[in-house]
């Protein structure tokens, strides 16, 4: 079975981000990039179905600015075999939209032809949640989102998803999307000696023209803020004090 | 035009107060329908009605609607669009699962997660864990969108919109529901709740997260975690508040033993009242904190759950 992965270069989860002053967008000028930490697990995910046998071949796929290369390095350093960059924009500020990304892998998927995609639940610099859902949608391929568990049975993806009310479990037809959550593993790091061999696996690169995709975003930015700050707060010195301040403030 | 909007709807169960804040959010775009799907949705159906602001409720009863399974349902919800100049649902899990289906079905761009509806075409949605907001105006001919519930207040009761069947059945078949595992509790829910009272690593273990419990439970709260609580097995998953997790808003929200990584602060920054307790005086969650006590949390808590 050949899995496909696609992985998202994002500003570092640690990194506070800070808005530009125009209003035009994040300033991602010189700050850490990372790959999306889902993205890590959807790869980690992949390379354990290979160790036990269920997966043969893993293809990480990332779209955005020529500089996803080092995502894709990652990803391969992790274990993937080998990987597709589509480069669909020079401009590091300029997002791919959910769709355009869905429509791109269903034309890679189209080529590839894998049984399995594992892709992270969200990207946590738009927080859209969407790819695999629509990527699903194009595919008309089932869909299993938001994973904490996964396990290939009988030409179906058995997975258990983490929803507002617990866990529900459901058995997605292969070939399926399944997104996965953040409980579903832990990624391990590339070694030294895999990082080097990762240097010499295979990165093919594309353009949105070689699949005859239009990534012209739909929704327009008209601005980007800072969120409302809170006022300051004060510090109580014991439960007495806070008891007695929060019934002042009537939130008790 | 109208906005047809996707109620969640859990063991025949309206989820009142997240289709309601939906309804309200909503309302300023044209007459609401909401859409009720799967079987045993007559009581739920019913109780969508008698919200202001929704004209007419469908009710999909087929079986194969049920459980919300996301193929089936992003079906129908597309069979039906054509009347609507958008289409919605609730930013849960459910209203994740289909909506962005159903956008790619009508080849429209999802707009997820909306805190505000500014017109008809462009509304405002956070990024980066909240620490951004953005402003998008859309091109496309129907907008889908998910709606962030904490922002918005509840519609009122006392409507009175008419329930429609839908004779439509679910043809899908790509996956199949085989079980929830739902933890029951007489809490009140999470995401609706007045007062939250969560607990993060600094609860040393399952046993000791008790403690958060019995506070809850004296001032009538619900429960809710850090990831890193939730990872350490202290609280179940569908407790954790955050980017990727819950986003709560109560009047009083109580974080005991919690950083403030802006994961975190992603998915409360927006309560009335934040209380911190932490013994690390430089803890980032003192920032957003309206009233913080640098204290140990054993000390602290059992001394708090005890005076109230
Ligand atoms: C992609 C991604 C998504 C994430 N999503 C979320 C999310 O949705 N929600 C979320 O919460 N996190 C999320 N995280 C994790 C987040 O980055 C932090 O790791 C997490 O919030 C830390 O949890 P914590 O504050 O409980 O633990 P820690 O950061 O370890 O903090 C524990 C705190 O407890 C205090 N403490 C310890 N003992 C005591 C005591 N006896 N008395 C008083 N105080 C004490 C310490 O001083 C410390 O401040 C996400 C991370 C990633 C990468
Ligand atoms: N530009 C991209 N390149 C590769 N994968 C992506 C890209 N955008 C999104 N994805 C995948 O889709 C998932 C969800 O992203 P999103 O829908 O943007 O929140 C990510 O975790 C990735 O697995």
């Amino acid at each position: 079975m050949k899995v496909l992965v696609p992985v998202k270069r994002v500003i570092d989860y640690n990194v506070k981000v800070r808005v530009k002053a125009d209003g035009s967008g994040v300033d991602l000028a010189n700050v850490k990039m990372s790959m999306n930490p889902f993205d890590e697990i959807a790869v980690e995910e992949a390379i354990r179905l290979r160790e036990k046998g269920a997966a043969t071949e893993i293809v990480a796929v990332s779209i955005g600015v020529k500089q996803s290369q080092e995502t894709l390095r990652t990803a391969l350093a992790m274990g993937a075999d080998r990987a597709i960059l589509i480069v669909a924009t020079e401009d590091v500020h300029q997002d791919i939209e959910p769709l355009a990304v869905a429509k791109l892998l269903k034309a890679v998927i189209d080529e590839e032809q894998p049984e399995l995609v594992l892709c992270g639940k969200q990207a946590i610099d738009n927080d859209m949640n969407a790819t695999g859902q629509m990527l699903s949608a194009l595919l008309g391929w089932s869909q299993a989102t938001f994973a904490s568990e996964v396990r290939i049975e009988d030409g179906n993806a058995v997975v258990t998803r983490e929803v507002d009310g617990g866990l529900q479990t459901i058995k997605a037809k292969l070939p399926a999307i399944v997104s996965v959550d953040l409980r579903l593993n832990e990624p391990r790091y590339a070694s030294l000696p895999n990082i080097m061999k990762a240097k010499k696996k295979p990165l093919e690169e594309k353009t949105p023209a070689d699949y005859g995709v239009d990534v012209a975003p739909r929704l327009e930015v008209v601005s980007t803020t800072e969120p409302a700050e809170r006022a300051a707060g004060i510090m109580v010195g014991s439960v007495d004090e806070l008891i007695g301040k929060l019934k002042e403030a009537g939130a008790l | 035009m109208a906005v047809l909007l996707l109620a969640d709807v859990a063991n025949g169960q309206l989820a009142t107060d997240a289709v309601s804040k939906t309804v309200n959010a909503l309302a300023a775009l044209g007459d609401v329908h909401v859409l009720v799907a799967g079987q045993g949705g007559e009581a739920a159906a019913n109780e969508a009605a008698t919200l202001q602001g929704v004209a007419k409720v469908l009710l999909a009863g087929d079986d194969g609607f049920s459980h919300a399974l996301a193929e089936p349902v992003a079906d129908l919800i597309v069979s039906l669009a054509g009347d609507y100049s958008h289409i919605a649902a609730a930013a849960t899990t459910d209203g994740k699962n289909v909506m962005p289906r159903v956008a790619a079905l009508l080849d429209v761009m999802i707009i997820s997660e909306v805190i505000k509806v500014i017109d008809a075409d462009t509304f405002e949605r956070p990024i980066y864990a909240g620490n951004a907001v953005q402003t998008v105006k859309s091109r496309d001919a129907t907008k889908v969108l998910t709606v962030r519930t904490s922002t918005f207040d509840a519609a009122d009761a006392g409507g009175s919109a008419s329930v429609e069947a839908v004779d439509t059945a679910a043809t899908s078949g790509l996956s199949e529901w085989i079980e929830d595992t739902v933890a029951e509790s007489e809490r009140p829910e999470l995401t609706s709740a007045g007062i939250v009272v969560s607990g993060g690593r600094g609860m040393g273990s399952e046993e000791s997260f008790a403690i958060i419990e019995k506070l809850a439970d004296k001032l009538g709260a619900a429960v809710g975690a850090s990831r890193a609580a939730v990872d350490s097995g202290y609280a179940p998953n569908d407790w954790q508040v955050g980017q990727t997790g819950k986003v709560v808003a109560p009047d009083l929200y109580i974080a005991v033993g919690i950083s403030g990584a802006i994961q975190h602060l992603a998915g409360m920054k927006d309560s009335k009242v934040i209380v911190a307790i932490n013994k690390d005086e430089e803890a980032p969650i003192f920032q957003v904190a309206d009233y913080g006590l640098v204290a140990d949390l054993f000390e602290a808590i059992p001394e708090l759950t005890e005076k109230l």
